[in-house]
C-alpha cells in the first residue's frame, strides 16, 4: 500500500526526533491544542515547536483545523496505522497486543 | 476542552465521486465496513442508519449537510453500547478534496462532552476502516477481515 500525500519517508523522518514524538504524546493526551497550549508545556521555544509541527504536518501525523480564530492541532494516527498494516498481519495483532500488555505490566509504563 | 473530537486525514488515489460511493453505498461498505450497510435517502434532513448483518441499527442519526461529492455532515448516535447510547448524538463530517489524482479525505467526529466514550470508541475503529477503504479503492481489495461483522457484538 502506498502512502499518497503522506510519503512514508516523511512519516519516518518526522518520527525520528524525540521532540516531535513528545508533541504527538501531548496531543494524544489532549487532542486539539493551540500552538500556545502546546508551547506552555514544552521546554522548547515557540519557534522550535512551530518548526517541529511543520514537519509533523508535512507527514500528516498532525492535522489542523480552525475554530474561530484558533488553529487547533490534532494527532492523525492514520499514516502510522498504514505503516503497521504493511508489516503486521491481522492474526499477529492479538499476540502483539498481549506482548505489549505484558511489557506495560512488567515495566510499568507505556512510552519508549 | 468542553468537547471530545478527533480529526483524521487520509489520501486515497481515486476520484471524489468514487470515494463518496464507497463511503455510502452498500456494495462498497459491505466490503470494508464490517459487512454493514447504511440506509439513507442522502438528502438534507433525511434519517440515516448503519445496519449490521443481523438487522440491528448500530448507529442512527440525520443528514445535517450534504454536498455530493464534497461534504457530508451527519449526527451520529450509537445504540449497541448503553454507555455510548446514553451520551446522545455526536457529529461526524467527511470533507473530500481532489488534487492531482488523489483525494484528501478529512474525517472529523465531535461530541459536545469531555472524555466522550463514543469518540474514544470510534477513534479506535476509524484508522483501520480508513486503511481498508483506501486499500479497496486503490487495489480493489479491502483488508482481510474487514468484510465481516465482529463476533459477539
Amino acid at each position: 500500500m502506498t502512502l499518497m500525500g503522506a510519503d512514508v519517508d516523511l512519516v519516518f523522518k518526522a518520527l525520528a526526533a524525540p521532540e516531535r514524538r513528545l508533541l504527538l504524546d501531548r496531543l494524544r493526551a489532549d487532542n486539539g491544542q493551540t500552538l500556545t497550549q502546546l508551547c506552555a508545556r514544552m521546554e522548547m521555544t515557540r519557534q522550535a515547536v512551530t518548526k517541529h509541527l511543520k514537519v509533523l504536518e508535512a507527514a500528516t501525523l498532525v492535522v489542523t483545523r480552525w475554530r474561530g480564530r484558533e488553529k487547533l492541532h490534532y494527532l492523525n494516527p492514520v499514516p502510522i496505522h498504514e505503516i503497521s498494516e504493511r508489516w503486521i498481519d491481522k492474526y499477529e495483532r492479538g499476540r502483539l497486543g498481549a506482548l505489549a500488555d505484558l511489557k506495560t505490566k512488567l515495566e510499568g509504563k507505556k512510552n519508549g | 476542552m468542553a468537547e471530545s473530537e478527533f480529526v483524521y486525514v487520509t489520501y486515497i488515489r481515486t476520484t471524489p465521486e468514487k470515494l463518496w460511493q464507497a463511503l455510502t453505498e452498500p456494495e462498497f461498505t459491505r466490503k470494508f465496513w464490517a459487512n454493514t450497510v447504511q440506509e439513507c435517502e442522502w438528502t438534507q434532513g433525511a434519517t440515516w442508519k448503519i445496519v449490521v448483518p443481523d438487522g440491528r441499527a448500530a448507529d442512527t442519526g440525520e443528514v445535517v449537510e450534504i454536498d455530493r461529492p464534497k461534504k457530508l455532515v451527519l449526527t451520529w448516535r450509537n445504540h449497541l453500547f448503553p454507555e455510548m447510547e446514553a451520551e446522545g448524538f455526536s457529529r461526524m463530517t467527511y470533507v473530500l478534496e481532489a488534487k492531482d489524482g488523489v483525494v484528501k479525505l478529512t474525517l472529523t467526529h465531535t461530541m459536545e462532552k469531555k472524555d466522550s466514550k463514543t469518540i474514544k470508541a470510534v477513534s479506535n475503529g476509524w484508522p483501520h476502516l480508513l486503511a481498508s477503504l483506501k486499500s479497496l479503492l486503490e487495489t480493489g481489495e479491502s483488508l482481510a477481515g474487514t468484510d465481516k461483522w465482529p463476533e459477539g457484538i
